[in-house]
């Protein structure tokens, strides 16, 4: 298929990605930035508030830099995808979801004058980096909102399925529940799905119909939401702004806002900065970021507010110890006064209060 | 409303889709012609109808262009496998794979605008029966239109002439063509159907299901409906007894989940396949082959010349 021309010119190509990998980081004037996606951009949700950073870096730096993107990539073939990056000249590519982590570091190793940013996973490389969002302290928020304002002392959660971020974010939530209500019921439904519209819908009415008039989800489509809007009851947006679809039901969203990161992270490659790091930003880093609150009394905003400041400020953190497991005995505590990181990225127990069983 | 009424309505809205665009390759399979591509044309109903009820803020031309679409889709579908006596298996995957992509690129300007409800069709005094008036006379036209199509392709293919002349086409073409029935345009006009039914799924999905566009939201309907022809042993009563018992095991593993009562959700999210492959073994086990498909199913016809 290829010509021996075209095999040439590649070898060539090679040669001189090697030479240039044996220079250290330098000041560049461009930088070509590639993003690789999980979903379509169109999801109102993950992969569009990921382009929606990817656009704040060409609005940073106009003339400077270009970007490209691939979206909807299966997490099982991604690796070709990210290595057709890698080719084609970009400096600086950004891979989004958790699935991209092995393809992510395989290509990395063999590219490695050539930056790598994985979300969401562990496995670094002197040229990848990983980062992602402390989003369990916005459930925390909602989860207080929900505790306040439910009448029926029912509050509802649409999972993905049950790993440990989601855990996380359900126990968050609760526990941000429970502490403005301590008889607060939870009822979890997983859709096994990040992304069915239909489905998550479903979910969120199955719901409803038992009772819920809080609802929390961690799915990517504003279905859920949506179905709360048309029963007259409350929900919170997730990863976007999703008012727009229900305007008279998000109390707020929990919006993931990755812009400043990548620009700044683009900054570092041009300037010639850069360094593999770990980034685990909240709301502190203005990673995580909650639209206006609305639809609720004043004095729950005004809650809300506060424990955003609190959370901000480091003064409150949502896995504050002591925690107790669903049997009533404390979770060993192996953070300072919180559970560690460690902790919360491996999730797998529910806390006190939470009487449904996470599926096996 | 009670909470089993509740249920009940959700799963009526739930197996509404599922219900339209079986019977669609029903019609397609019947007459000999196995169309893989229901989830490409399903999401070009639903792209398509979205983008046209947005433009021209009307649902009825938004049902209109998602039929239309569909059809199109279907038309291309028939030039390839009848036309150029095409493999059906590869073109039907091809149709899929164009279907989810191109919807993309229609859909893309319409991402983020959404649609009211339509409002629900009541039927006056029927309605205020308890129970089954709300779930039978207080629905929206999808539904009705789903049962009555159900019948009428019922009808259509046991009870009149051109049914029977469809169904002889699907069990030996060679024989029907000998016998000098139309097999080329019989399979044409079987193959729009199908691609209007599902085009017609697709946007009840965007229109009334989730009342917004985003990429890749038939989310594997297409399949599930396409295992539904199968489960139903090619029957159309039995299509619509297999829609609702695949929306019900979805809607009720939901509901188990929120009533707590322990039962693995990745299970019951598997249920409709595994009752596709039961439907399959127990159809087929005294008989070798599936009882009930069509003979010339999947094989391209080309007459002697």
């Amino acid at each position: 298929m290829f010509s021996g021309k075209v095999y040439g010119a590649l070898a060539g190509a090679a040669v001189l990605a090697l030479s240039a990998g044996a220079a250290v980081a330098q000041p560049k004037d461009k930088v070509k930035v590639g993003f690789i996606y999980v979903g379509p951009v169109g999801d109102h949700g993950w992969s569009y508030q990921h382009d929606q950073g990817r656009q704040a870096i060409e609005k940073a730096f106009p003339g400077k830099v270009t970007t490209t993107f691939v979206e909807s990539v299966p997490e099982a073939d991604s690796e070709r995808a990210i290595e057709q990056l890698a080719r084609t000249g970009h400096d600086l590519i950004f891979t989004t979801s958790f699935g991209f982590m092995e393809p992510t570091l395989k290509v990395a190793k063999k590219y490695p004058n050539i930056k790598f940013e994985h979300a969401t996973g562990f496995k670094r490389n002197p040229n990848l980096s990983t980062y992602a969002a402390k989003f369990h302290e916005g459930r925390y928020i909602i989860g207080q909102i929900a505790g306040k304002m439910t009448k029926s002392n029912t509050i509802g959660y649409v999972g993905a399925f049950p790993i440990p971020e989601v855990i996380a974010g359900i126990n968050a939530f609760y526990l941000g529940a429970q502490s403005v209500n301590p008889n607060v019921k939870i009822k979890i439904v997983f859709a096994n799905t990040w992304y069915d519209p239909a489905k998550e819908g479903d979910a969120a009415k199955a719901l409803l119909d038992q009772g819920v008039d809080m609802l929390a989800q961690h799915t990517d489509s504003p279905a859920p939401i949506q179905a709360a809007e048309a029963r007259g009851k409350f929900g919170f947006g997730q990863a976007s702004d999703m008012e727009r679809f229900a305007p008279k039901a998000q109390l707020t969203a929990i919006v993931d806002n990755w812009s400043d990161y990548y620009v700044a992270r683009t900054k570092a490659v041009l300037d010639g900065t850069w360094k593999s790091e770990d980034t685990w930003g909240g709301i502190n880093a203005h990673m995580v970021v909650m639209s206006p609150y609305k639809n609720m009394p004043d004095d729950v905003k005004k809650l809300a507010q506060e424990t955003e400041a609190a959370i901000k400020s480091g003064s409150l953190n949502p896995f504050k110890c002591p925690i107790m497991g669903q049997d009533g005995k404390e979770i060993e505590c192996k953070g300072k006064g919180a559970l560690s990181d460690e902790q919360v990225l491996g999730m797998n127990f529910y806390v006190k209060g939470i009487e449904d069983k996470i599926p096996q | 409303m009670t909470i089993v009424e509740a249920i009940l309505l959700t799963i009526v809205t739930a197996s509404t889709p599922l219900l339209i665009a079986a019977l669609g390759e029903l019609v397609t399979e019947r007459s000999g012609v196995l169309n893989l591509g229901v989830e490409g044309m399903m999401a070009m109903g639903a792209a398509c109808s979205f983008a046209a009820a947005v433009t021209f803020d009307s649902t009825l031309i938004g049902v209109a262009a998602g039929m239309l679409a569909g059809t199109l889709m279907a038309a291309l579908f028939a030039l390839l496998v009848l036309g150029f006596a095409a493999n059906q298996t590869g073109s039907g995957l091809a149709l899929t794979i164009l279907g989810l992509g191109l919807s993309g690129l229609i859909g893309a300007p319409f991402v983020g605008a959404r649609r009211d409800p339509i409002a629900p069709l009541d039927i006056p005094i029927l309605s205020d029966i308890p129970v089954v008036g709300r779930l039978f006379f207080e629905q929206d036209l999808f539904v009705y239109a789903s049962i009555v199509l159900t019948v009428l392709v019922g009808l259509y293919l046991m009870r009149t002439r051109s049914g029977l002349t469809l169904r002889s086409i699907g069990e030996n073409h060679t024989s029907a063509n000998a016998l000098g029935l139309p097999v080329w345009r019989v399979r044409f006009w079987a193959i729009l159907f199908g691609g209007a039914c599902a085009g017609l799924a697709g946007a009840y999905l965007a229109l009334v299901y989730t009342r917004f566009w985003s990429p890749g939201m038939t989310a594997g309907r297409g399949w599930i409906a396409l295992a539904l022809v199968v489960f139903a042993a090619w029957r159309p009563g039995w299509v619509l007894v297999g829609a609702y018992i695949f929306g019900a095991a979805t809607v009720l593993q939901l509901h188990a989940q929120a009533a707590q009562f322990g039962v693995p959700s990745q299970l019951l999210s598997a249920v409709p396949y595994l009752a596709t492959i039961l439907a399959l073994l127990l159809l087929s086990i005294r008989h070798g082959r599936a009882i009930g498909a069509p003979g010339s199913l999947g094989v391209p016809f080309v007459p002697d010349r």
